[in-house]
């Protein structure tokens, strides 16, 4: 056995919680543990979902109007961006894996860098959203830009923007403190808390990263690309 | 205390260490469930201060003792108090905290730092919760129904629902650590068909804990977006649909009300096997009936919006489902009763409880029944009835559950006896207090009078007299136990680690448990239940 993973196994065995019996019920534990909550974030978006469903259900029209103010060329970028954040997310894990903490540390900093692209492009978005008054609330107003075809239901649209605003904060909210677990086993991997014995944290912030991206992949299409058809 | 000089004090979880941050900063469950046990005692009498409130003021047919709109608020928070901060985490918190890694053989529970975590969410929504009734109250009743909370409601109904929301997350990381222990820390030779019913049972509802209540974590951050920013989800006038809350909040609080029975039963299924000296009378299906609980019960919420203006058929079809939800109660009750029949049964203070809960809950299932079936709900939807109905099952079930799992276990958490004479009359007054309270409220309810008045006709008046007296007599039954309790932790007989000839591992370590639970990793041998081979005789406890 080579120094270094002696090492390895010295560092595994102070990561070990005094409760499991040993580092292979620890690992399983933790993973379990992180996909019965990944399962709890699915029933919390889940309500978000069904109240979209039951509401473009039943207006269409004024969910389509809503849908067609969204900003496809910035919604797909960011769409593009999180999947390759995802993609880094995943060697990062892969390199834990394999004993290499650097480059591990350095697909996570990539990841953190599309975690904020993800942010400021969404910041851009809110601002125009802003500026047009498509935040619901006493300021709310809503045309459709084309006077051929006023809005045909502007209150209902009303409820678009606010799913609109509920459903992607949120998940932006995700995104910030996925950004913060990110950062977290940055700092730790440049501590050397990660070995192939023990790397399960980032494992973890790895599943957690994915859902979120996850998410947005339902998020794009529901909320940006409703109708080009039945549009104005 | 001559003996005690003599004696080195043997370390255990209370003893191994002193001061407040070994408290605060605990990671152990055993302390954990302490301060589970104190935090929601503190929550159940300011609940119960709130209730003897408003059957005061039911004393009388004028509302002379307290304006409308106090009486609004107190039962509303006397609800949310009642149903949030106290039983939902009662025994999952408090017993489902200590017990779990002890019967099935661990250490600790999974995540013991995110156990800890959500004792602090627990006082965090709690105290949230708290400042809103401080400072002005919430009015909407623990529905929270829109458009009136989100709208019309001139009270601190953001500040609860962030209490309640918070608290959500502590009950979502108490049932996920449950689930996860339960299936990767059990012993060796822990099979799930040897796992204790109690542990069932909190498997079953932390199931609910995990998939429901993620639900009205949401549903409740849209009454306070709604509130906030008018975003109009759920206000008709800006095209909203109410009923949509309603769908929401009884997707998660229809299975919240078997979160808030399964731990319950699941202390009825060990005390009974126990008291019976007798191996519990089909296992499987006791066990298999909490899981089928669990998953039929989040098929029925609509029970609850049967004249709110849902569809004939879907009101047809979860009427049906409602019923369905019977039967593994009724396999429970009829299970618990098999395994008494022929048993050398002692009439111990748990076993009592335990009456009184097998009773008490099937008055309570049955006439959930009469609601489920649609002709009658229409007539007794939101009256006394229903009122009735609920407090059969979550306090003379779930409460007299508790009751029965604190007197159970305080030998184990504590290392002393209760007093078994006081306890036996504390029990006696709980279940004569309580049907005195509750029972005429079924018959006030089936002769009309509604819920959430403060006044009403006066030829009601006798029956909420007895029922105030009722309450009375209640409130006496639950003070003894306090008193007793924190006596015995003092004056209580040693009570050695297997007062009641217990099997089970918890009741093969010291009482009170050393911080790690066991020297070595018990491996399992034996059948759970295995009371056939047991000494029929109380053994004193060797030293
Ligand atoms: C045997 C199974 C049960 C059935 C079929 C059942 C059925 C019902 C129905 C149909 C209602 C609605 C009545 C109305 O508002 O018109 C209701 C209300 C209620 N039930 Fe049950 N129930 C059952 C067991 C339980 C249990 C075990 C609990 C709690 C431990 C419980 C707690 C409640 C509460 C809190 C309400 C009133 C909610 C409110 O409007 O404030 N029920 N039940
Ligand atoms: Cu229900």
């Amino acid at each position: 056995m080579a120094t270094s993973d002696i090492g390895d196994i010295q560092v595994a065995e102070r990561a070990l919680q005094h409760h499991f019996a040993d580092m292979e019920q620890q690992r399983d534990t933790s993973s379990f543990g992180m996909w019965m909550f990944l399962l709890t974030e699915i029933m919390f978006f889940g309500g978000l979902f069904c109240a979209y469903l039951v509401y473009r259900a039943s207006y269409y029209q004024a969910f389509v109007e809503g849908s067609q103010k969204m900003n496809i060329v910035l919604g797909a970028t960011n769409t593009a961006v999180l999947i390759c954040s995802s993609l880094t997310m995943a060697l990062g894990v892969r390199a834990a894996q394999m004993g290499k903490p650097k480059l591990m540390v350095i697909l996570l900093l990539i990841t953190i860098l599309f975690g904020f692209g993800f942010l400021g492009i969404k910041a851009v978005e809110y601002h125009e959203h802003w500026e047009n008054h498509e935040f619901p609330g006493p300021n709310f107003h809503f045309e459709t830009g084309n006077p051929a075809h006023p809005a045909s239901d502007p209150q209902h649209t009303q409820i678009y923007f606010s799913l609109y605003w509920a459903m992607t904060g949120l998940h932006a909210l995700h995104m910030v403190i996925g950004i913060g677990l990110v950062a977290w086993l940055v700092i730790a991997g440049l501590m050397g808390a990660y070995t192939p014995h023990y790397y399960n944290p980032v494992e973890n912030v790895g599943l957690y990263w994915h859902f979120v991206d996850l998410v947005w992949i339902y998020l794009f299409p529901m909320l940006y690309l409703i109708s080009k058809k039945h549009g104005v | 205390m001559a003996t005690a000089v003599q004696t080195v004090e043997r370390e255990n979880y209370l003893n191994s260490n002193y001061g407040i941050k070994s408290w605060l900063l605990t990671t152990d469950h055993k302390r954990i469930a302490i301060l589970y046990l104190i935090s929601i005692t503190a929550m159940f009498w300011l609940g119960g201060f709130f209730a003897m409130m408003i059957r005061l003021e039911l004393l009388t047919p004028a509302g002379d003792l307290i304006s409308s709109d106090t009486y609004n608020k107190l039962f509303t928070m006397h609800g949310i108090i009642m149903v949030f901060f106290f039983l939902i985490p009662s025994v999952p918190a408090v017993l489902g905290n200590f017990l779990v890694p002890l019967m099935v053989g661990a250490k600790d529970l999974a995540f013991p730092r995110v156990n800890l975590l959500s004792w602090y969410l627990y006082m965090a929504g709690a105290i949230t919760a708290l400042v809103a009734m401080v400072t002005g109250g919430v009015d909407t009743g623990w529905t929270f129904y829109t458009p009136f909370s989100t709208t019309y409601s001139n009270t601190h109904v953001i500040g609860a629902a962030i209490g309640i929301f918070i608290a959500g997350f502590s009950s979502i990381l108490t049932g996920l650590n449950f689930i996860v222990t339960i299936h990767r820390m059990r012993a060796p030779g822990m099979t799930w068909r040897r796992l204790p019913l109690f542990c069932w049972a909190n498997y079953a509802a932390a199931i609910i804990m995990v998939l429901g209540t993620p639900v009205i974590a949401i549903t409740l951050l849209l009454v306070a977006l709604e509130r906030a920013f008018h975003i109009g989800v759920f206000n008709p006038q800006l095209g909203g649909d109410p009923l949509l809350f309603q769908h929401l909040f009884w997707f998660y609080s229809h299975p919240a009300v078997y979160i808030m029975i399964l731990p319950g039963m699941g202390v009825i299924s060990e005390i009974v096997t126990c008291f019976s000296r007798k191996r519990v009378f089909g296992y499987e299906f006791i066990a298999l009936a909490s899981i089928a609980i669990a998953v039929l019960g989040f098929l029925v919420w609509a029970h609850h919006m049967f004249v709110a203006g849902i569809s004939v058929y879907a009101a047809l079809v979860f009427s049906l489902l409602s019923y369905l939800v019977a039967i593994p109660s009724a396999v429970k009750v009829f299970n618990w009763t098999a395994t008494m029949y022929k048993g050398s049964i002692r009439y111990n203070t748990p076993m009592l409880y335990a009456f009184g809960f097998i009773g008490l809950f099937t008055v309570g299932g049955l006439t959930g029944i009469f609601l489920a079936t649609l002709g009658i709900d229409v007539q007794v939807h939101d009256t006394y009835f229903v009122v009735a109905h609920f407090h059969y099952v979550m306090v003379g079930g779930m409460v007299m559950a508790y009751m029965a799992g604190l007197h159970f276990w305080w030998p184990k958490i504590t290392g002393r006896m209760y007093p078994e004479a006081w306890a036996k009359l504390s029990a006696l007054l709980v279940f004569v207090g309580f049907n005195t309270t509750f029972f005429p409220q079924f018959i006030l309810g089936y002769m009309g009078l509604p819920r959430r008045y403060h006044a009403y006709p006066p030829e009601f008046q006798v029956l909420n007299v007895l029922s105030t007296a009722g309450a009375s007599i209640l409130a006496v039954g639950y003070v003894l136990p306090m008193i007793y309790f924190v006596w015995s932790l003092r004056y209580g007989k040693e009570a050695g680690p297997n007062p009641w000839n217990a099997v089970g591992l918890e009741w093969m370590v010291p009482s009170p448990p050393p911080t790690h639970n066991f020297d070595e990793t018990p491996v399992v041998t034996w059948e759970a239940y295995d009371y056939e081979h047991q000494p029929q005789e109380e053994v004193t406890v060797g030293h």
